[in-house]
């Protein structure tokens, strides 16, 4: 048993909310270089070519991305032979989103209620945490801020077992180009198939955040990675929806097990920042 | 590019017509933010006959909310939202003089046909460059609904904000058609 302090966590969280906000992960800069040299359009190049400023004046200046900082959503893999002591977990982490987006300068965008009572929390809490029970002693902390734009372009689809592989392909294909430019595009396009409604939706999330440059390790899912975000970017839809060659940075697709009756499909977009970071305590 | 047409606000008639589909323009000059919230008391305080916190004519609208100002920043990073929500309020507030809206994303067709006969224009701002259009806004004013926080609305002095004209005044629409040049299927 291994004792991990509640502070500790609430430390943690404050750094992953300023850092995941300030500084776009490396192996994202570096793909948006290289997809500007392929990018045709004119317009696109442009956007392109902000993105790239934008992202190096804000790790440079210790400022947002984007001043959508988002929902703050946590994947958390506690190990079951870890006792947090001094709190509530669900409590540290909200109290290091409270201190991380009062101290870093992010804007809080969450509303206390959906639709009767529409009022801002004023500290971006409460976050969305996800928590699973693992092996071992040691804490692992996921963090995702979740823009409003992109997370509006996502779906749940019960799909026919029938419809199989190519039905999947059409209709994610579909759906990003009608999503268009709301996502924020270039665009990671996250894929959860399998499992039931709700667990292909938290599929489609985490493979949404995974860094890019992932690949399914099943060969055949890593063949519909890459045919699908080659679709994806002949669509025209481009940068922030201008019209290019460049749509999405790459697609990930994540599974689970299914019903013999089922075949649900979930897509989850994340926007050109793909913003994420962990932290293993 | 690198070829941009510096244009100023407010938005001078002739400059409107004269903005062209897919051009890039830097803007310099007053505009006033908006976002949801912000739009709907607009519409209470028109419904009612009240006048507005601040005068639309030849305005230009920015939908966004920023981020808070670190010391020594006049604001957060403030790049656009998508201007398809607020799609419901804008052909009222083009027909009492709004000249120009910047966000991202399409607009529906009402608000397109309301722009070609208002004559406006529709500029997108990139999504997610909020640190680098921050960099464009030198002065910043709350003119009304403080209690909103980030979706207050706030007169801003911009130099050379970058943008693209996504809608021009004779209703060509980079979202419909953009796409159309370089689609493979």
């Amino acid at each position: 048993m291994r004792e991990i302090d509640a502070q500790r966590i609430t430390d943690e969280v404050k750094r992953l909310c300023m850092e995941a906000n300030y500084d776009i992960p490396e192996e994202v800069l570096e793909l948006l270089r290289e997809v500007k040299e392929k990018e045709e359009s004119p317009a696109g190049k442009e956007v392109i070519r902000q993105i790239i400023e934008n992202d190096q004046i804000a790790r440079k200046e210790r400022v947002p991305i984007c001043q959508d900082t988002g929902f703050a959503v946590f994947f958390i893999e506690l190990g079951q032979d870890v006792h947090i002591a001094g709190g509530y977990l669900e409590d540290a982490i909200n109290e290091g989103v409270r201190q991380g987006y009062q101290e870093g300068y992010l804007r809080k965008s969450i509303d206390g209620d959906p639709v009767l009572h529409r009022v801002n929390t004023g500290d971006n809490t409460p976050a969305v945490i996800h928590l699973r029970i693992v092996p071992g002693e040691s804490l692992k902390i996921t963090f995702a801020p979740k823009g409003g734009g992109s997370e509006n372009m996502s779906t749940v689809k019960m799909m026919k077992p029938a419809d199989g592989i190519e039905g999947i392909k059409d209709f994610v294909v579909n759906w990003v180009r009608n999503a268009g430019g709301n996502p924020c595009p270039p665009s990671v396009v996250g894929v959860g198939i399998g499992g039931t409604f709700e667990k292909c939706a938290l599929l489609a999330k985490q493979a949404a955040i995974l860094p890019v440059g992932y690949k399914n390790p099943d060969p055949e899912y890593a063949r519909v990675e890459e045919e699908l975000l080659e679709r994806i970017n002949r669509t025209g839809i481009g940068p922030m929806g201008l019209g290019g060659r460049v749509t999405a940075l790459a697609v990930h697709i994540k599974t689970h097990p299914c019903h013999i009756a089922s075949l649900p499909l979930a897509i989850n977009i994340q926007c050109h920042a793909a913003r994420h970071k962990e932290v293993v305590i | 590019m690198g070829d941009y047409k510096e244009i100023r606000c407010p938005l001078e008639e002739d400059v409107v017509r004269g903005l062209r589909m897919g051009e890039a323009v830097r803007l310099s000059g007053i505009v006033y933010t908006a976002r949801d919230a912000a739009h709907e008391r607009l519409m209470e305080l028109i419904e009612k006959g009240e006048p507005l916190p601040f005068d639309l004519k030849g305005q230009v609208i920015y939908y966004v909310g920023p981020a808070p100002a670190k010391p020594g920043q006049v604001i957060g990073s403030a790049g656009p939202t998508t201007s398809g929500r607020m799609d419901s309020f804008t052909p009222k507030l083009l027909s009492l003089g709004l000249k120009g809206m910047i966000g991202k994303g399409p607009r529906d067709k009402g608000v397109i046909e309301a722009m070609v006969k208002y004559g406006a224009v529709y500029f997108a701002a990139t999504g997610g460059a909020g640190a680098l259009i921050a960099k464009s806004i030198k002065k910043v004013r709350i003119v009304a609904y403080d209690d909103l926080g980030p979706e207050a609305i706030r007169e801003m002095t911009v130099e050379s904000l970058p943008l693209i004209v996504a809608i021009d005044s004779q209703g060509k629409d980079i979202y419909s058609e953009g796409w159309r040049r370089y689609t493979q299927g």
